[in-house]
């Protein structure tokens, strides 16, 4: 199905976040996520079904200022 | 000591973890400015991107309080949500809030801040607006909750240290029971020391040290900077004067009175 993953239009065969992580190789990587502007924590990405049209973000730790 | 939201603190100097030549000069500046709360943000990153954990791990071995930023946000709703990934992210309630509303000077919209703030606030946040000097915009910060304000100097990145002194100083009066911490615009030591003067509890900074020279001695120079600024706002700054008044006592003086 198609979702817009990071800003960008993204063909996933992927029904959940934790499948999603999986697809996309971000394993062993620090994330958080968001669904269409709701954080997802932790303990729900395998519960967390995912629909064509997700807006989804995944983001990691990055320098500030 | 100073305290952000019941944590105390030593070091009144924050600083940015960005810009720098490389992570390892990164984290001795960091080391060098004596700071106990660095600043850091949250991007996305492709897939198999293995950036942020490199930098999770940088952070880590430094040992210090994360206070994640909302960079980039431009509107209630991201910077909303961009807060409440980054407590998922780094575990802290505590959140740098920005809401930028013009691109050339990365203004603060203030009014879009308020109303994130509120909304943060209700939602169990720590809030550190960044905000400008205008004191009814600082007066609802407060009122929604903020422990901690954080008007700018001067535009981010501009190193122009404090431009509207006198609208500081109300900040100042006004907001006794507020942490009030000097964020943005500062670009060397004296300004820094400067704003301690002030009576401002703390500076955040990133530019100026980061873009320097050789980045570890600036910020030995903004640490040593601060604490002076703040030793002479504690031992009492004397007032200016419209006129000259000696300092070597008159009586006494030779020749004093003598009869020409």
């Amino acid at each position: 199905m198609l979702v817009v993953l990071n800003g960008e239009r993204t063909e996933i065969a992927a029904r959940n976040l934790a499948a999603l992580l999986s697809e996309r190789d971000y394993e062993h990587t620090h994330v958080a996520i968001a669904v269409n502007y709701q954080v997802v924590p932790r303990a729900r990405w395998t519960d967390a079904t995912l629909n064509s049209g997700d807006q989804i973000e995944i983001i990691t730790p990055r320098q500030g200022g | 000591m100073v305290s952000f939201y019941g944590k105390d603190f030593s070091s009144r100097l924050l600083i940015g973890t960005a810009l720098y030549p490389s992570p390892a000069i990164m984290q001795h500046a960091v080391r060098a400015s004596g700071a106990e709360i660095v600043t850091v943000s949250l991007r996305r990153e492709a897939a198999g991107g293995r950036i942020g954990n490199a930098f999770w791990d940088l952070i880590r071995e430094l040992d210090v309080t994360e206070l994640p930023n909302t960079a980039g946000c431009r509107s209630v709703r991201e910077a909303v949500t961009t807060a409440q990934l980054a407590r998922e992210l780094f575990g802290t309630s505590w959140i740098k809030l920005e809401v930028i509303g013009d691109d050339e000077t990365l203004q603060p919209d203030v009014v879009g801040l308020v109303e994130a703030a509120a909304i943060l606030v209700k939602d169990g946040f720590d809030v550190f607006p960044y905000c400008t000097e205008d004191l009814t915009v600082a007066l609802k910060l407060r009122d929604a909750g903020c422990r901690v304000v954080m008007p700018w100097a001067a535009p981010i990145g501009s190193a122009r240290g404090i431009v509207n002194r006198e609208a500081l100083k109300v900040l100042r009066a006004r907001l006794p029971e507020v942490t009030l911490v000097i964020d943005a615009g500062l670009g060397a030591p004296s300004h820094a020391a400067d704003a301690m003067e002030l009576g401002y509890d703390a500076v955040l900074l990133n530019t100026a040290i980061a873009k320097a020279g050789d980045p570890v001695e600036m910020a030995k120079g903004f640490r040593l900077a601060v604490e002076a600024g703040r030793v002479a706002y504690e031992a009492g700054l004397m007032g200016p004067r419209d006129f000259a008044s000696p300092s070597t006592p008159v009586v006494g003086t030779p020749f004093w009175h003598a009869v020409s």
